[in-house]
């Protein structure tokens, strides 16, 4: 067998590899603009599905043109950004902000609850202390960007609002369709990333989706309840229950959890296009 | 050797009908079940795969094959994998550009293509004592094997499973529902597939006394 020295060995690894990078980058570069569009085709299929509205990849834009009559972005307190377009929105940055929103606030609750075990873990209980994380918190909420789609069908109105949470492999992410009383849900659309096909992976099915119809997401006082996702069957008077997938138990309060957190952060949004009613 | 050897000699048109029976990576050498189980349980994206590893297989064959005199042996299974690689996201890439929803079916199991073992087994068996062509043929040989078997396995899951093929619901059509027919959960699950795919192992084998082993 031919002898190779070590010089030839890594300069033939480099040349190699160097080849090797030039072609991905090249590639990749071409057929970005062709898959993104790919990816906001599957997005508008989401927002449409989340309307009880099925589309296909081919008729997906001319139908979210037909039925999407107004679409915005807004952040945590209600208020519009109107410089940025909810398509291009970057909901896995907006989960992370959420997740940082409620790890604060749960900073404040234990402040609450137990000051004595904060004192011990070499936490401050001084007020100031209180002041600093709220205005962290509200900082946070001005800069959160929501996307909220208004769909027009059958001569009503349905909100449209993103979600986007963990599961259990990798994220989950939906879209959940709202009456014009912005208490009844009308549709949900949810798909994942990578969770186990047959068991959390059945959050993409009809079956599971179709029963969060006509749920509530508030209690008779009002007050934000959220659609629970309960294992063992949900009973089937309770206006905030859906059964969890068998199975899939981290993937179902995966999606709670993405509904709990996101529905909250479009409360303000809803409590004030509720005073227009 | 006196004279150019035709492109598709004899020796040539083995290399690409052998690997459908004989010598079959799935139901003879037993490679690629993995992937074999977790993308059957459909009609279409089994097809997708197949052809996303015959271009993998082909073409890697194909390079390793040119460079072959160039690889230093030390270091040529990383050279292997470098082009194999190379080939799986290029390929990746292409399907998530042209056929955006088979890529979603198929998910993970186009980028573990790279692990598939038939395709290192045939860098290492084939393409570095061969010659660009046969071995460019070995590649389609061996994948069109493997796909074979992919697609044999996904008819009778799609069918029995979903009571479809390719999508078009052949079951309900003939009205065989009325008479109380249910379909068959289990086919969608992945010991069914590995069943089937012992079944198509047990036929082959009883109808080819060579793969007999006799010991």
């Amino acid at each position: 067998m031919k002898q190779f020295s070590n010089r030839y060995i890594y300069i033939f690894s480099a040349v190699l590899v160097i080849v090797v990078a030039v072609l991905l980058a090249f590639v990749s570069q071409i057929l970005k603009p062709i898959q993104e569009k790919n990816e906001r085709i599957e997005q508008m299929r989401n927002i449409l599905a989340a309307v009880n509205v099925e589309a296909t990849s081919k008729n997906a834009e001319q139908l979210y043109n037909d039925y999407i009559k107004e679409s915005y972005t807004i952040n945590s307190d209600g208020i519009k950004i109107d410089s940025l377009k909810p398509l291009t929105v970057d909901l896995k940055k907006q989960t992370t902000a959420i997740a940082a929103i409620n790890a604060l606030k749960l900073k404040l609750v234990e402040r609450k609850i137990s000051p004595f075990k904060m004192a011990v873990s070499g936490g401050n209980i001084k007020k100031a202390d209180t002041e600093v994380i709220n205005a962290e918190i509200s900082k946070l909420r001005q800069t959160l960007q929501l996307p909220v789609y208004v769909c027009f069908k059958e001569e009503k109105e349905y909100y449209v609002f993103a979600l986007r949470g963990k599961g259990l492999w990798g994220p989950v992410w939906g879209y959940i369709s709202l009456e014009e009383d912005f208490n009844t849900v009308y549709g949900a659309y949810f798909d994942h990333k990578s969770e186990t096909p047959g068991l959390g992976a059945e959050i993409n099915t009809p079956l599971f989706q179709s029963q969060f119809r006509s749920k509530k997401l508030y209690d008779e006082n009002s007050k934000f309840v959220s659609v629970r996702v309960l294992k063992g069957g949900a009973s089937g008077d309770s206006p905030h229950n859906v059964d969890a997938i068998s199975g899939g138990t981290i993937t179902s309060k995966g999606v709670e959890k993405m509904l709990e957190d996101w529905l909250d952060q479009y409360n303000e949004f809803i409590k004030n296009q509720k005073k227009e009613l | 050797m006196s004279g150019k050897e035709p492109l598709f000699s004899s020796k040539n048109i083995k290399l690409l009908t052998e690997p459908l029976n004989k010598s079959n990576p799935i139901t003879v050498l037993v490679l690629g079940i993995c992937s074999a189980l977790a993308v059957t349980v459909k009609l279409e994206p089994s097809v997708v795969m197949a052809v996303s590893v015959m271009a993998v297989l082909a073409v890697s064959n194909m390079v390793i094959s040119a460079m072959r005199s160039y690889i230093p042996p030390r270091i040529r299974i990383i050279v292997q994998l470098v082009v194999i690689a190379t080939m799986v996201i290029l390929v990746d890439q292409v399907l998530k550009a042209f056929a955006y929803d088979v890529s979603k079916q198929l998910s993970v199991f186009v980028g573990l293509i790279i692990t598939n073992c038939i395709i290192m087994g045939r860098l290492e068996a084939f393409a570095l004592g061969n010659k660009p062509w046969p071995s460019f043929l070995d590649g389609i040989g061996n994948a069109a094997g493997y796909g074979l078997i992919l697609v044999i396995v996904a008819f009778f899951r799609e069918l029995l499973g979903s009571g479809t093929i390719w999508g078009y619901p052949v079951l309900e059509k003939i009205g065989l529902y009325k008479t109380g027919y249910v379909n068959n959960g289990m086919m969608i699950l992945p010991p069914m597939a590995l069943i089937t795919v012992g079944i198509i192992i047990w036929i082959q084998r009883g109808k080819n006394k060579d793969l007999i082993e006799t010991n």
